[in-house]
């Protein structure tokens, strides 16, 4: 049985902005490096964490049937195929959208937390009940932002509520970062967001063509790419979170060669 | 409102400045309002009656007057900058006992950006 599980509520406020992928490379690098993870979906209106996970053929029951008592905990627990440490549960199904209640949340967050170390829960998009019921279970989030406005001012009233909830510690990804766009200060910086925001910034994920591979094939970056750009960016985040003090990438410096000590000089604030 | 070199070339250049700074302003502004439950209108009518309460007292430039939400690490303050006029010998100006608070028109609009 494991003690002290932390329980991470992964949300942003806006879609599509890249929660799920998130939640699934987390899951595998915390399943790596030894912590056995339990992912919830709780946006099981629109479920996909389980083909980012390439579990979706291998699902039977939800926490619902656990509720009900129709099934046990580990058999509606989806294991993942390569990382045993890391399990899949669906909340719901698409057809149970008013079902779920934050008592019932509790109750199946609960459940996991006798057995795993890490329970990431996949937040649907809005602030409405779907968001609510996922809070309602969590003790600690990631917010997860887009270096856009429109990103940025949903992250700012996820963040509110979560102030209110008290769930803490709150903390930042800064997902989709362009370093070209960042140097020629054509995307807001990632000094801008943070200040904005006034969060600690957990980590930041690079725009990435290979994210887009992954989801086809089923396998997230963290499982058999270690070596993409946003690969490295996720199992930095998933040490960050352990506590480890790996320091950030510097856009600019990924964006290296000709122009990049240019842009920095151009980025040097005069007043 | 920081300025970086790029933003500067551009001035002097008289390119359009690069869109982070724009993104960045435009989302200071919005947020100091999404943070505080005050809808636009209610914040307009507080504008009004603060400028008023105070245009009892003191002669103000009620064409300079702005109140407005301003925020910092998610701190939001209502921010009122309100010019006082001041007689030639450079005393602020008392109001007459006359009462001619009711002409202040539009003022309130596009007063915000004046930090
Ligand atoms: N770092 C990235 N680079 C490139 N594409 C990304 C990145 N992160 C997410 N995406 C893409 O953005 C889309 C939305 O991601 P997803 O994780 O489903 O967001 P959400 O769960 O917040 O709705 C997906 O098509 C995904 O492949
Ligand atoms: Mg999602």
């Amino acid at each position: 049985m494991a003690t002290d599980t932390r329980v991470i509520l992964i949300c942003s406020g806006k879609g599509g902005v890249g929660k799920t992928t998130l939640t699934a490379n987390l899951g595998i690098s915390l399943a790596r490096q030894g912590f056995t993870t339990a992912v919830l979906d709780a946006d099981f209106g629109l479920r996909n964490l389980d083909l980012l996970l390439g579990l979706e053929n291998r699902i039977v029951y939800t926490a619902q049937e656990v509720l009900e008592e129709e099934c046990r905990l580990d058999q509606a627990l989806v294991k993942h195929k390569q990382e045993a440490n890391l399990s899949l549960l669906p909340a719901g199904n698409p057809r149970m959208l008013d079902w779920l209640k934050p008592d019932d949340m509790r109750r199946i967050v609960d459940m996991l937390k006798e057995q795993f170390n890490y329970v990431l829960i996949d937040c649907p998009a809005g602030v409405e009940d779907g968001f609510k019921n996922a809070m309602a279970a969590s003790q600690e989030a990631i917010v997860v932002t887009n270096p856009e406005v429109s990103a940025v001012r949903d992250a700012d009233r996820v963040i509110g509520l979560l102030n209110t909830n008290a769930i803490k510690p709150v903390q930042l990804v800064l997902n989709r970062v362009r370093p070209k766009m960042m140097a020629n200060q054509e995307m807001l910086s990632i000094d801008d967001v943070t200040d904005i925001l006034a969060l600690p910034l957990l980590g930041l994920v690079l725009e990435d063509e290979q994210v887009i591979v992954s989801t086809n094939r089923g396998e997230p970056l963290t499982l058999n790419s270690l070596n993409s750009p946003a690969a490295k960016c996720y199992l930095n985040i998933a040490k960050r979170l352990q506590g480890e003090d790996i320091p950030l990438i510097d856009p600019l410096e990924e964006s290296s060669g000709f122009g990049a000590k240019f842009r920095r000089l151009m980025q040097t604030k005069i007043f | 409102m920081a300025m970086t070199l790029r933003d500067i070339i551009n001035k002097l250049l008289r390119r359009q400045r690069a869109s982070a700074s724009t993104a960045r302003e435009r989302l200071q502004l919005v947020l100091a309002h999404d943070r505080s439950d005050l809808s636009t209108e209610l914040l307009d009518q507080m504008r009004k009656e603060i400028l008023e309460v105070v245009a009892k007292y003191v002669e103000i430039d009620v064409d300079e007057g702005a109140v407005s939400l301003e925020t910092e690490d998610r701190m939001t303050a209502l921010v009122a900058n309100l010019p006082i006029k001041r007689t030639m010998s450079g005393q602020i100006k008392l109001k007459e006992p006359i009462n001619k608070s009711e002409e202040n028109p539009q003022e309130t609009e596009d007063k915000e950006q004046n930090s």
